[in-house]
This record gives structure tokens, C-alpha cells and sequence, in this order.
């Protein structure tokens, strides 16, 4: 076994010489969640330079470890490199970074770069198995679907240890030697939901602030402001309420949520324009047939956000109901196509 | 009528379990338990077609169409004239993400 060698200061990478190949760093990380870490994972919270939030992958050093030190396996992204490496405050280890393209763990495996092939080509890159003594490596739950433990242990001898689905469970399950079944259970709580909708809100700013000043322009204040509630009910409300509107298809819960907020939209235009008989009524529908399907198709983009829907079940949401979604938009912006050039006529 | 995700393409072989418990380690929805000699799935239902079963089990008792779930996704690439099964999602490259998350 090749022992590491010491770096000339504090500052250098280690090097260590693996049994065959290249000489391979040993970069240095710590626990600490500093200010500029901090606001690295608020840019990327809102989608601002999505794909440079990174670390270099390789190997790294956490705390003072030894070759019977642990390895935990992250993706170069680094809102997961940093949940890992604050979750193991105060432990020694080594940390192996793949090359997921700055992306998370989870959509990473399903994308095929958190896998088999990566975790055996980064071993073999870093020079592992002459810096750890035991052939262990604990790698996230959730990086299973691109993983496959019997193929990493055929080609690498290392064999794979999933750990839990979230790292602040880890000091427990270090403590416990084994996952317990909620540690293996992926949960999608409030907080979860709720960090995730300023991503959605920056992918809709752009057209929502178009539409609604289109909508100012040819219709007023209340249409205006109608396109705006459309759409945050869909990218902030929905997540907050996810789990408590009724039915499982997150397009049916849009409707819902969508026809809800509605309401108010309808019987102001309703208010606005009672005067006119008929056409009271029929403003009152522009708000129940344009919103809901706003919010509706927002709600159904929400599914590759989640860690529950499966991509036979969104397919056939898809086929479902965005022939609806669609159907309802056309009758609803034919409908105030008709009330605006009759109000310019002076018919309303 | 209000539920599309009643069915999927989980498919399990029982003759060709051995009891790995792999499967039950690995799926984040419990869809597997612990059996007597092998393994039983009890809540397909629940099963978002991740493929974390299948690529682990190591006779391939499991099968299952691992995809995207994200409608984002598909819909873009029906749109783009590609196969909505085709697993193009904007998660990585230079095309921007689908989806966010610290997992």
C-alpha cells in the first residue's frame, strides 16, 4: 500500500501515487457553510448561472482521515457537495466527487452521470484503493437509479453502501452502522417544496411579464393582474399546497387551484360589468376558462421537480389533459376577444 | 380518473429472487418488503419508475421503463420532434435544468 505524500504547505494539494496510472490530487475541504457558499446556493436557487455551481470532482480530504476513513460518494453540484460535507461536521473522511455536469445527485442518476461508469473511472482517476485500506464506499440513496452496486464491485472492487436519502441523516446513520427504513423513505416536505419555487417562478418571469402588459394594454388593470396570479399560483402556490388539493394528477390539481383563484378575478368582472346583462355573465367565464389552464400546465411542469411521479404517469397526464388545458385557453381568449371588441364598439 | 399514476411498467419475477434485499434498500417508496425466502412488492402503486431496483438487482428479477417524470421534459422534446420517451431532459449539458433540489 502507497501511503500518501505530505504536501510542501497547508495550501498545496496532497499527491498521493496510486498503484497504476497517473499522480492524483488530494483536494482539501472542510464543513464550514461560509457566506459565499451561502450565496452560491441562493443564485442557484433562482437559476442565476444554473449550470456553474460546481466543485472540481476527484477526492477530498474532510477533517484528518486516515486509510480506514470512510468514503462518501457526492455529485459536483454544490448545493449537494455542501449538504454532504456540513452534514459530516466534526468527522474525518474522504469525499469522491464525480463529474455530474454540476447537477444533483438525484437527476443526475436518472440521467446516467451519477453511475456505474463515472463511480469506476473516478476510483481508478483519484488512485483510491492506495489511499483507503477497506473497499467501502457509501454512496447516496438516491444515486441508485444511475448506480448499479454489483457492476461498481465487479470492475472496481469497491463495493457500494447506500447510505440515506438525505445527508443530515448521516452522523445517525454512521452512529447506527445500517439505514433505518424512514432514512430510506424520500419525503417531500414544505421546506423541500417551498426552496424549489423561485426556480420556477425565473423559468415563467419572462412570458408572465409579457402577457401582462399585452393584457394591461388591451384589457386593464384586473386582466393584468389576473395573468400575474395565474402564474404564481402555479409556480409558488402549488408547491406550498401540493399535497393538500385533492386528486393525485398534478393537472387536475392546477385546475383546481387555478379555478380557486379565479373566483375572486371572475366576479369583479362580473361587478365591472352587470350592467351590461349578458355580457356580465360571459366576462365572468374569461377568468374560470383562461386561468385555470395557466396554472394547470405550471402545475404539471412541477412533476420533474418531485421525487414521486413516475414518467408512465406524466405521459399520460400529458395526453389527458393539455388537450383540455389547451381548449380552455382558446374558448376563454376567444370569449375575450369577442367582450373587448364589443366594448370598443360601445356594444358593452 | 384523476389518478395517472395507477399503472406502470414495474415488472417483477419472484423464481429469479434470492433475498439481496438490494431492491428493498434502494427504492425510496417502499414499494418492496422483505419476504419469506424472497422479496414482495407491496405498493406498486408507489413505484415513480426510477430504475434504482432494476439496475441493482443483481438476476434481474426486476424490470421496469426508467425514465424522466418530469412533463416539462416531454413535452419539449415532442415539441422539438423527438421521442417523448427519449429521457432528453434539460438536467445537464448546456441546455439548462428541469429541476433543482440539493439531493
Amino acid at each position: 500500500m502507497t501511503s500518501p505524500s505530505r504536501s510542501c504547505c497547508p495550501s498545496c494539494p496532497e499527491t498521493v501515487q496510486p498503484a497504476s496510472g497517473p499522480v492524483q490530487e488530494i483536494r482539501t475541504t472542510d464543513s464550514r457553510i461560509t457566506l459565499a457558499d451561502r450565496l452560491d446556493h441562493f443564485l442557484a436557487r433562482f437559476g442565476v448561472n444554473r449550470m456553474g455551481h460546481r466543485v472540481e470532482p476527484g477526492l477530498y480530504r474532510l477533517g484528518n482521515p486516515t486509510e480506514d476513513s470512510p468514503v462518501f460518494v457526492s455529485a459536483n453540484y454544490t448545493l449537494s457537495f455542501d449538504a454532504l460535507r456540513s452534514a459530516l461536521s466534526g468527522r474525518d473522511g474522504y469525499i469522491l466527487v464525480l463529474d455530474t455536469l454540476g447537477i444533483n445527485v438525484w437527476c443526475a442518476a436518472g440521467k446516467g452521470t451519477f453511475g456505474t461508469d463515472e463511480i469506476v473511472r473516478r476510483i481508478a482517476l483519484t488512485g483510491l484503493e492506495s489511499v483507503v485500506r477497506h473497499r467501502t464506499l457509501i454512496v447516496p440513496q438516491l444515486g441508485a437509479p444511475g448506480v448499479s452496486a454489483h457492476e461498481v464491485l465487479r470492475r472496481s472492487r469497491f463495493e457500494v453502501e447506500y447510505g440515506p436519502v438525505r445527508a443530515s441523516d448521516l452522523p445517525e446513520y454512521l452512529a447506527l452502522g445500517r439505514a433505518t427504513p424512514d432514512m430510506r423513505r424520500v419525503r417531500f416536505p414544505a421546506v423541500d417544496r417551498l426552496v424549489l419555487a423561485p426556480m420556477e417562478l425565473v423559468h415563467a418571469a419572462l412570458p408572465t411579464v409579457a402577457g401582462a402588459i399585452v393584457l394591461y394594454l388591451l384589457a386593464g388593470l384586473p386582466a393584468a393582474l389576473g395573468a400575474v396570479a395565474a402564474v404564481l399560483a402555479g409556480t409558488v402556490l402549488f408547491p406550498a399546497l401540493l399535497p393538500f388539493i385533492p386528486t393525485r394528477d398534478f393537472s387536475t390539481k392546477g385546475l383546481i387551484l387555478g379555478g380557486i383563484v379565479a373566483l375572486p378575478f371572475s366576479a369583479a368582472f362580473f361587478v365591472e360589468t352587470a350592467a351590461s346583462g349578458w355580457a356580465g355573465v360571459l366576462a365572468a367565464f374569461a377568468p374560470l376558462l383562461l386561468m385555470p389552464p395557466v396554472t394547470a400546465y405550471l402545475a404539471l411542469n412541477f412533476t420533474g421537480s418531485t421525487p414521486f411521479t413516475s414518467r408512465t404517469g406524466v405521459k399520460r397526464e400529458i395526453f389527458r389533459y393539455v388537450p383540455f388545458m389547451a381548449g380552455m385557453a382558446v374558448l376563454g381568449a376567444a370569449l375575450a376577444a369577442v367582450l373587448g371588441t364589443a366594448h370598443l364598439l360601445g356594444a358593452v | 380518473m384523476f389518478d395517472s399514476y395507477r399503472e406502470n411498467t414495474l415488472r417483477y419475477n419472484p423464481e429469479r429472487c434470492f433475498g439481496c434485499l438490494r431492491c428493498t434498500e434502494v427504492c425510496p417508496h417502499g414499494v418492496f418488503a422483505e419476504g419469506n425466502r424472497r422479496v414482495e412488492v407491496v405498493r406498486p402503486e408507489e413505484c415513480m419508475e426510477c430504475g434504482a431496483c432494476a439496475r441493482n438487482c443483481p438476476v434481474q428479477a426486476i424490470a421496469v421503463q426508467s425514465g424522466v417524470g418530469c412533463a416539462w421534459a416531454m413535452i419539449g422534446a415532442a415539441l422539438r420532434g423527438k421521442d417523448m420517451d427519449s429521457g432528453t431532459c434539460g438536467c445537464g449539458g448546456d441546455e439548462g435544468s428541469c429541476c433543482g433540489g440539493d439531493r
